[in-house]
């Protein structure tokens, strides 16, 4: 026997534990040294999944893993072209 | 208080008296006097501790109502056509957020062609979304289903959204005597909303959260179980109603002179005070034939219609509806409903997109089939020839 809420309704932030990095197709990587640290990747991210940091006075892009989809607006939208969308290993599978 | 009001504001006062907190909404036609009516009453203080907010678009509308319901508020709104089309993918939210939103839908066409005139295409698009759907007659019908919508939509075993289904212009533009509820009626029969959840600033909440593949079937499960638990909520409080007010508009279905009846129609709407005008008629003359005004379609009256029609031989569906690709919605229903029984199914789609459906109509279709003249089946009627032709 489970136990589920009328309406789904939960507590705050439990669709945190779910992990939806897993859905996407393909993941950014950005080259640090291209990023200026501009955040244009941080605030199009419509899953809120990148954060501009700093290190040793240089700032560059993180993406969360965790939670990103794969959608490529960081990619597109960046100025200096730092972004680069990688085909997941498991989607790389080619059948003759 | 008898008088002579547009369907318009039989809606609009009805609305009032059921003291709601939040109404949204976007204009379209036939709806725009309702909320009009409304917005007029809230401007001149008649609404206490309500807001109207108008918005955007009716996805919009939508939008604001679940929130606002999610926060504990009575809630309206009322729509058509390409506006509930809109509203769609948020009303459908809404009933798996299981929210108790009452809304009025002017029965209107759907596009393409464009069309503001009568049919039923547009609440039938959303018949499998786990809204509960009454239709109703007249102005008087209408005016009297506004509290008792939410009287069972905010009802702890159903908690659903709930659409009054009234025709567009042949009800909402038309002038008819109706017997308007005083406040302290309906503040003796409607109590106040009592949420079982809200979203509060103390203790926020998620509400319609994401369901994985090994939880999601539960909650779709637990909202066909509210839609079938509705079904003796909506008996009860159209019983009640009945007591409380002496008028009657009787259960899910009102089954005229079916028993005995060798052919019965089915009818939804306004267009049923046509056919029993028809009907009476040709009982005059000696034929039996009975009737069945479907009140309720969601949840569809299964165990009622079997009941009725069990023994009448022919059952005629006269609706203004389709299904592309198969056939007219309530005859769908219907022949589902009576499954395995020997009725013979005359199904009819007439008057799509306002098409004038005369008297004359009625009659011929019935006649064909006491007759025999038409086999079992799925018909357009009222349509003139035409063939498509390259412009
Ligand atoms: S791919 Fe999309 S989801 Fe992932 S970090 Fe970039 S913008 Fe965000
Ligand atoms: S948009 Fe490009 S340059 Fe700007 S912070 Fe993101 S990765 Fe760096």
């Amino acid at each position: 026997m489970i136990e589920i809420t009328i309406g789904a309704i939960s507590k705050p932030m439990e669709a945190k534990k779910i992990k939806t990095g897993d859905w996407g197709t393909e993941y950014p990587v950005v080259d640090i040294e291209k990023c200026s640290g501009c955040k244009s990747c941080e605030m199009f991210c419509p899953d809120l999944c990148v954060e501009v940091v700093k290190e040793n006075r240089k700032k560059y892009a993180v993406f969360n893993y965790d939670y990103c989809k794969g959608c490529g607006v960081c990619a597109f939208v960046c100025p200096e072209d730092a972004i680069k969308m990688e085909m997941k290993e498991i989607y790389k599978l080619e059948v003759e | 208080m008898m008088k002579v009001v547009r369907g318009f504001y039989s809606v609009a006062h009805a609305v009032k008296t059921c003291k709601p907190n939040v109404i949204s909404a976007y204009p379209i036609t036939p709806q725009t006097e309702i909320v009009e009516n409304l917005a007029a009453m809230y401007a001149n203080g008649e609404l206490e501790n309500c807001v109207y907010i108008t918005a955007e678009s009716e996805f919009s509308a939508a939008s604001i109502l679940v929130g606002a319901s999610a926060a504990g508020a009575r809630t309206f709104t009322a729509t058509c056509s390409q506006g509930l089309i809109l509203m769609s993918e948020v009303l459908i939210n809404a009933a798996g957020m299981r929210l108790p939103i009452v809304l009025v839908n002017t029965n209107r066409a759907l596009s393409a062609p464009l069309s503001i005139w009568n049919d039923h295409q547009d609440s039938m698009f959303m018949r499998d979304a786990g809204i509960i759907q009454v239709y109703v007659e007249n102005n008087q019908e209408a005016h009297d289903l506004i509290p008792q919508a939410y009287k069972i939509a905010e009802n702890s075993k159903v908690l659903l959204p709930f659409m009054v289904c009234m025709d567009g212009f042949k009800l909402t533009h038309a002038y008819e005597p109706v017997n308007l509820h005083t406040q302290e009626m309906i503040d003796e029969f409607l109590p106040p909303y009592e949420p079982v959840a809200k979203l509060s600033v103390e203790k926020p909440l998620t509400f319609g959260a994401y369901a994985p593949p090994h939880i999601y079937m539960e909650f779709r499960v637990a909202l066909q179980n509210a839609m079938e638990r509705a079904r003796k909520v909506i008996e009860d409080v159209f019983k009640e109603w009945a007591e409380f007010t002496k008028r009657d508009w009787s259960g899910h279905i009102a089954a005229e002179n079916v028993d005995g009846a060798e052919t019965a129609v089915v009818t939804m709407g306004s267009i049923t005070s046509l056919v029993r005008d028809v009907i009476e008629e040709l009982r005059k003359e000696g034929k039996k034939v009975g009737l069945i005004k479907l009140r309720t379609f969601r949840p569809f009256p299964n165990d009622e219609i079997k009941k009725a029609l069990e023994d009448v031989n022919k059952v005629i569906v006269i609706e203004r509806a389709v299904s592309f690709g198969n056939e007219g919605q309530v005859a769908i229903e219907i022949k589902n409903a009576l499954y395995g029984g020997n009725n013979e199914i005359y199904s009819f789609a007439v008057g799509l997109g306002g098409r004038d459906v005369p008297r004359e109509l009625i009659v011929k279709i019935i006649d064909n089939v006491m007759k025999g003249k038409v086999k079992q089946g799925f018909y357009f009627e009222g349509v003139h020839e035409f063939r498509e032709v390259i412009p």
